[in-house]
């Protein structure tokens, strides 16, 4: 009975009520949250994860501001059908440069954490345009607008900047360059090819949507999809050396 | 007291204050307008801009209006209850609820019918879907809670609401914050954390107004005329509170340009999954769970005129239930990247929570003892017991799915949709629904207009949820099942897309389950539109405070 009584001490008291919530709701973030920024599994860096180039990450603004993610993880889980599906189960050095990271919840669509190098990009083009010119049941919308939208280069190096304060190693070189690098990667004839490539190694350059003119948004948002899952080279991945 | 002369009337520091920020304010957002670096924020610059204006004109309209004195904290020894900002949130739920449903039943049908896109910048689903989300949990949920709270906390205070322009300035500014979003999502100002998609400038305004509301609520609290807080009062301040560190916790963000809408969040990766769905889980945890529990154990004790079944099980459960929900977010990300041992403990808890949750369930339908053949008569106790059913199957369903086994079928998967609709459509809606029901004449101060259609809003609505998560559980077992089936010589059987073909009729009884949802709210809307306008009633409204349970 005595121990029901002291709760009223919570009930006669509001600023007593509050501290007590507080105490309590905070332990279970504390516990969840904080060692993730410590642990090495969690924080590992991998080989061949790069920060994204500048018309990857436009790519990657675009496909968050339509909501791609709401119908299409980025996230394959170590099951023998996913992995059969969609490749080598997602690991968390892959997503360290993400801010936000795109994980999602839903798959109305299929995974995309690996869909780079999939298809070609004649193949993008078309079913981002218009999905059931090449799949006829899909249910996905049509983004014909992405084609004849330029991208928008006023603050290319900003956007890198930005990244770089949230905690993402872009160096001053890659900063300088961003808009120059952004034009290179569409152009597989430039003479910036060989300086673009030392500062993203290994990034594709061509001309994403094959339509001359300036950069397009679908030029990005394809330049994106075809870069996902392609950094880490995993006949060279040592599992058990990132344990979790 | 002597009643002063007219000449004596000044502004109090709260009108002359927020007017002056207000004027500030339209001038720096019109100028932040004509420098926006994008639509969206250009856009929402200048409709800021006019809504300051309009704020600081109605501020000097009203000081012009009212009488030299502010109203009185008691009138003739009773309090003077502060209804008007009440009435406003009532009226902006269910406008928001109607408008959120509809999106619904539009995007639902965009899943079975593509075309409906049409291909369309601002009518695709990918920007549709944040509306529909954020336009039923936090604009029609949001002002279900801001309203009710605001009329519990007087009530069972006993005390008039504290402030004078603060419960408006929470109302009208929570309502832009909600117009600010919506329309931020079809230009395409997205940060894609779910439920938290608003860009930077929007949260930090919602930070101001959720603040704001924190304080008119524990001021209320502070001055209450009761010895004890009452339990619902409990709920509702768990709720506030932890939305405020939710919100703040999730969405600290760099935008790219002072003028522009796009930020980068400062957390990334496995960091940021985590601070995602530790938010994102108690969100459905504190806003649509502890703040609806709130309502809960106002109205039905109310409705039923029966004490609350067990003061001591309301208790046990509010703190076990605050304290376990929280560690329940890593379930949204079983077999991920995230470490194995936070995946189970987030599995652990949330098989834990059913005991709490279903405290509450139990204390909900329990305080109808004796008072069972109500059902029979009321259909707005009814609405109301039904929802606290459909709380248990939810925080029952919800356990089972945070399994790790389970989860590996269901994740990814319709079954989290209709899920997530059991306790949507049938906790959270018919809740908000009976509690208007009951809000609306008592805040009018008229009687309900008709039961018998509360009865055809009832009936057509709970059909329509059956529907819906029925269609859903098959489909999402379908789904699952579907990806990880083998043929005999051990090859994936299914294409993906053969999985998306599959899910045709099942998403259009979905869609037709929703369209029955929403028909039951334009019944509901039309039912309390005759409420108002109808002639006022001569009953007073019980002015009492709840009994305390024992």
């Amino acid at each position: 009975m005595s121990l029901w009584n002291r709760h009223k001490i919570f009930e006669k008291n509001s600023i007593i009520l509050i501290a007590g919530i507080l105490a309590v709701i905070a332990v279970g973030g504390v516990v969840e949250i904080t060692p993730l920024f410590y642990l090495k599994s969690t924080i590992e860096a991998v080989d061949g994860v790069r920060p994204y180039t500048p018309l990857e990450l436009a790519g990657r603004n675009i496909y968050v501001r339509e909501g791609c993610y709401l119908c299409h993880s980025q996230m394959i889980r170590p099951l023998r059908d996913e992995v059969e599906r969609y490749g080598h189960y997602s690991l968390a050095a892959e997503s360290m440069y993400d801010h936000p990271f795109q994980w999602g919840s839903k798959r109305t669509g299929p995974d995309l954490a690996r869909v780079g190098a999939k298809y070609s990009d004649e193949w993008h083009v078309t079913h981002l345009i218009n999905p059931r010119a090449i799949v006829p049941q899909s249910v996905m919308p049509g983004y014909p607008t992405l084609a004849n939208t330029e991208l928008d280069l006023t603050d290319t190096a900003a956007h890198l900047r930005t990244n770089r304060a949230v905690g993402v190693p872009y160096t001053e070189d890659q900063i300088k360059n961003a808009v120059t690098d952004l034009k290179t990667q569409l152009d597989p004839d430039s003479a910036d090819l060989a300086s673009f490539q030392k500062r993203y190694p290994k990034a594709a350059a061509r001309n994403f949507d094959g339509m001359v003119g300036n950069p397009t948004e679908l030029d990005a948002l394809i330049a994106y999809l075809q870069m996902l899952g392609t950094l880490i080279d995993f006949k060279l991945y040592d599992e058990k050396a990132n344990l979790r | 007291m002597t009643s002063p002369s007219p000449a004596s009337k000044s502004m109090t520091m709260g009108e002359a204050g927020l007017m002056s920020v207000f004027a500030v304010s339209a001038y720096v957002c019109f100028f932040a307008g004509a420098m926006g670096h994008d639509s969206a924020f250009s856009f929402h610059a200048l409709l800021a801009s006019a809504a300051s204006l309009a704020a600081a004109a109605a501020i000097l309209n009203r000081y012009y209006e009212r009488p030299a004195q502010l109203p009185p904290a008691q009138i003739k020894g009773r309090p003077n209850y502060n209804v008007a900002p009440i009435k406003f949130a009532s009226v902006m739920a269910m406008f928001w609820g109607i408008a959120g449903f509809s999106v619904g039943v539009f995007i639902a049908s965009q899943l079975a019918w593509p075309a409906l896109n049409f291909d369309l910048p601002w009518t695709s689903f990918g920007r549709l879907r944040p509306l529909h989300t954020s336009a039923v949990i936090f604009a029609f949920g949001g002002n279900v809670l801001i309203a009710t709270s605001f009329y519990v906390v007087q009530k069972t205070c006993r005390t008039r609401l504290a402030g004078d322009l603060a419960p408006w300035f929470v109302v009208v500014g929570y309502n832009f914050f909600i117009l600010i979003a919506g329309t931020g999502y079809l230009l395409g100002a997205n940060q894609s954390k779910e439920y938290a998609e608003p860009e930077w400038y929007a949260d930090l305004w919602l930070t101001i107004v959720w603040v704001t509301y924190l304080l008119v609520f524990l001021m209320t609290l502070v001055k209450r005329k009761e010895p004890h807080i009452f339990v619902a009062n409990w709920f509702y301040l768990a709720f506030i509170i932890t939305i405020a560190v939710l919100h703040i916790g999730n969405n600290p963000a760099l935008p790219v340009s002072v003028f522009g809408s796009k930020s980068y969040i400062a957390w990334g990766g496995v960091q940021d999954a985590m601070f995602q769905w530790w938010y994102g889980h108690n969100a459905v945890g504190f806003f649509l769970t502890a703040g609806f529990l709130a309502i809960m154990y106002y109205f039905i004790p109310k409705r039923a005129e029966r004490p609350v079944y067990s003061y001591r099980l309301s208790i046990i459960h509010f703190w076990a239930l605050i304290f376990l929900y929280i560690w329940a977010g890593p379930h949204h990300l079983h077999y991920t990247a995230l470490p194995d041992w936070t995946q189970t403990l987030g599995m652990t808890f949330s098989i834990m929570l059913w005991m709490p949750s279903w405290g509450g369930m139990i204390n909900g339908l329990m305080t109808l003892s004796g008072a069972w053949d109500k059902l029979r008569t009321d259909p707005v106790l009814r609405m109301l017991v039904v929802s606290v059913a459909f709380y248990g199957m939810a925080t029952f369903e919800g356990p089972t799915m945070a399994i790790k086994v389970v989860n590996s079928l269901s994740h990814y998967t319709d079954w989290t949709v209709g899920h997530v609709h059991s306790g949507a459509l049938g906790w959270v809606g018919f809740v908000s629904f009976g509690a208007l029901y009951c809000l609306i004449p008592w805040l009018w101060n008229r009687q309900l207009y008709s039961l018998k259609l509360v009865n055809w809003h009832f009936w057509i609505a709970s059909i329509g949820i059956v529907l819906y998560i029925s269609a859903m559980w098959v489909s999402g077992i379908l789904q699952g099942l579907m990806w990880r089936a083998y043929t005999s010589l051990g090859f994936l059987e299914y294409s993906f897309i053969e999985s998306v073909e599959a899910m045709h009729p099942f998403y259009i009884i979905r869609a037709a389950g929703g369209a029955m949802f929403l028909i039951g709210a334009l019944i509901m809307a039309a039912n309390l539109w005759m409420t108002v306008n109808a002639k006022e009633t001569d009953q007073i409204q019980d002015t009492g405070a709840l009994q305390v349970a024992e």
